[in-house]
């Protein structure tokens, strides 16, 4: 079996723009580490076609690719790593009230 | 300044209710977000990467005291406190809600305000010199011209569905403040023989990927034919531009694959034949319009104070002396008010501070106020009696920066924080060069320098005609940002010459140190900018000091 780099399916919120993410129970979270890390890709086809009938949740759902670690998902690029947080010249966004 | 007539009034309040009504229909599902996306990005409406995004326009970067403060409203009433001033001299903010779209639009049209066309294929936000009305070298306000445009292109049936964006810029001195060069249409107002103004046009210009600077198509166009001609542009645009490559869909590539020569005809062309349908409707409109830019009443007043606390306060003279410029006015003044605090989000502005600014231009300023470009804010009309007293309560709403036209005056596109389009950040880069000369206390002594940042290769940041650019590129999964040097917006538009392979995020701030230092060691003199010194040497020297043998290594 070929090499298949581990994704998550992720879009924006409809109403909020927020980053969300597609868990196991097919329920949309805002935190990544609650996002299904799909290992497969029949599966990741699967969902992301089940995400594209969610278009009264999320605007643009795509594949994003991850890897795994103990914690959850991980971004591979650095594009995902801001959308897990936010902007870096402000804490608004994700990281909003974490310190 | 122009005042919405019932028309204007009643046409933004329809066009708030039928997106107010778009929005719901897409949140119950009757439109597909496929649907919707083309409808929202005509009222300015973004998706970005953590947010909806809402760019609202400032026509020809002109507001008054009452606009500000419902900026300031909006931003706190509906975004997170702040907005972000624009290179199109639109401003942003960056954190709506989809369901408070239309209140906000709401609000926005009481204060004859709006979002229209500033997203989509059609004409976008007319924009001009920031110190049209009150600039020493200007033959004429160019903004009756650029509120008449924005009439015309508002709306207009058979510009909606262009075949790109197209970008309009208007100047009415010969030093161009406007970068009339780098837009689909330029228009720099010059004066014929007899001393008649007029316009000298344009066409071609733009940054992006493929970067031109614009081809004059018209050596004088009368102001009587402005608008024809300008119709017979886009309308041979219209049908010539490509719709089959985006990237190749503006009228530079148009231009490039016609030839100017034949564009030139084909437009002239066109302008003979519809030409006559002008009956001279549009000059009435523009003789009204233009009445409503009349200057304001300049008052007098004694300047010896002024003159007097000059010399006593070098904060203040320090300010005067790079934030203050000629005005056309005896005893008035232009103060521009720096949205470059070091360390600061170039462009930003919180409410506080725009409220500030409001009660400065109602105090001071004829109530009148300017957004660059360059993404600073500008007082046009200040009687030089009054500068210090303005001078004070920017002090106090840390608006005083003196650093106009210096390196640490970055224009920086959202980059990678905000934009879904951005391939690397641009923001920190520029908060961190800001600081870095700062810490140096050098940036008096280089002088003037336009050093511009875009966090990809559609170049909201003007990197291109930057004295120095810096453009944010991905390369394989990391940010590196590549060096242009010798760009030029102003009259002498030129594009700038790429330096060499990229940097890495941490290696972009001491390779812009290198860079400064070959400079002030080169320069003749201190009055030899460093554009003029890159000029006169060429890239050679400076390249060596941004690849020195010893370091060849760590550039990637």
């Amino acid at each position: 079996m070929s090499h298949f780099t581990p994704k998550v399916v992720t879009g924006n919120d409809l109403l909020l723009g927020d980053v969300i993410y597609l868990t196991e129970t097919d329920s949309w979270s805002r935190d990544l580490l609650l996002a299904q890390l799909i290992t497969d890709p029949d599966q990741a086809a699967r969902k992301l076609a089940y995400a594209e009938t969610q278009t009264h949740k999320i605007v643009g759902p795509y594949l994003a690719d991850m890897q795994a670690a103990p914690q959850g998902p991980m971004p591979m690029h650095f594009r995902e790593g801001f959308r897990t947080r936010g902007p870096s010249n402000y804490r608004h966004g994700k990281q909003e009230g974490l310190l | 300044m122009y005042h919405y007539q019932p028309f204007d009034t009643q046409f933004v309040r329809n066009r708030v209710a039928i997106f107010s009504d778009q929005i719901a229909r897409r949140i119950d599902g009757s439109l597909t977000e496929e649907e919707f996306r083309p409808l929202r990005l005509m009222n300015g409406l973004y998706l970005q990467l953590h947010a909806y995004m809402l760019r609202v326009a400032i026509p020809y970067g002109t507001l008054n005291g009452r606009q500000m403060r419902q900026l300031a409203r909006i931003a706190e009433t509906y975004d997170k406190g702040y907005g972000h001033f624009t290179t199109r001299q639109n401003i942003q903010f960056n954190w709506p809600k989809l369901t408070d779209v239309g209140a906000i639009l709401s609000d926005l049209a009481d204060v004859e305000m709006h979002a229209i066309q500033t997203s989509g294929n059609c004409v976008r936000n007319v924009t001009a010199d920031h110190f049209a009305g009150a600039a020493l070298d200007e033959i004429a306000d160019p903004r009756p011209i650029a509120e008449l445009l924005r009439q015309w292109s508002t709306d207009h049936p058979e510009f909606q569905f262009l075949p790109r964006k197209f970008k309009i810029a208007v100047t009415g001195s010969p030093n161009d403040r406007a970068v009339t060069k780098a837009h689909d249409i330029g228009l720099r107002m010059v004066q014929n023989a007899l001393g008649t103004p007029g316009f000298e046009v344009s066409v071609g210009g733009g940054l992006g990927r493929t970067p031109m600077i614009g081809q004059v198509v018209r050596d004088f166009l009368p102001t009587q034919d402005l608008l024809p001609y300008v119709e017979a542009v886009l309308s041979v645009y219209n049908r010539l531009g490509r719709r089959d490559n985006k990237y190749k869909a503006r009228i530079k590539i148009t231009l490039h694959e016609t030839g100017a020569a034949e564009l030139t005809r084909m437009i002239e062309a066109r302008f003979i034949q519809i030409r006559p349908q002008f009956s001279g409707q549009d000059q009435q409109v523009l003789a009204a319009i233009t009445k409503a830019f009349a200057p304001p009443l300049y008052k007098t007043a004694d300047l010896s104070t002024y003159q007097a606390t000059y010399q006593a306060d070098g904060l203040f003279r320090s300010w005067v002396d790079t934030n203050v410029s000629a005005h056309k006015q005896t005893g008035y003044a232009i103060a521009s008010i720096s949205l470059k605090a070091h360390g600061q989000t170039p462009g930003d502005a919180t409410a506080a501070q725009m409220r500030v600014i409001a009660a400065m231009a109602e105090q001071f300023g004829h109530d009148e106020l300017r957004i660059s470009h360059e993404q600073n804010v500008i007082l046009p009309h200040v009687h030089q009696s009054d500068l210090y007293a303005l001078h004070q309560n920017l002090s106090a709403a840390g608006l005083a920066t003196a650093n106009l036209g210096l390196i640490s005056d970055i224009i920086a596109c959202p980059g990678m924080d905000y934009c879904a389009l951005a391939t690397a950040r641009s923001i920190p880069v520029a908060q961190n060069i800001a600081l870095r000369f700062d810490a140096l206390k050098l940036e008096h002594d280089i002088g003037p320098l336009k050093l511009k940042i875009s966090g990809c290769i559609n170049a909201c940041g003007h990197h291109h005609v930057g004295h120095i650019g810096i453009l944010g590129l991905d390369r394989a999964g990391v940010e590196n940002y590549q060096i242009t040097l010798g760009g030029d917006a102003t009259e002498t538009a030129a594009i700038g010459d790429r330096a060499g392979p990229g940097f890495s995020y941490d290696e972009i701030v001491p390779a812009i140190e290198r860079l400064i230092m070959a400079y002030l060691a080169l320069r003749i003199e201190r009055s030899e900018s460093f554009l003029k010194c890159y000029q006169r040497l060429g890239a050679a020297p400076f390249k060596e000091a941004l690849y020195p043998k010893d370091r060849e290594n760590h550039a990637a």
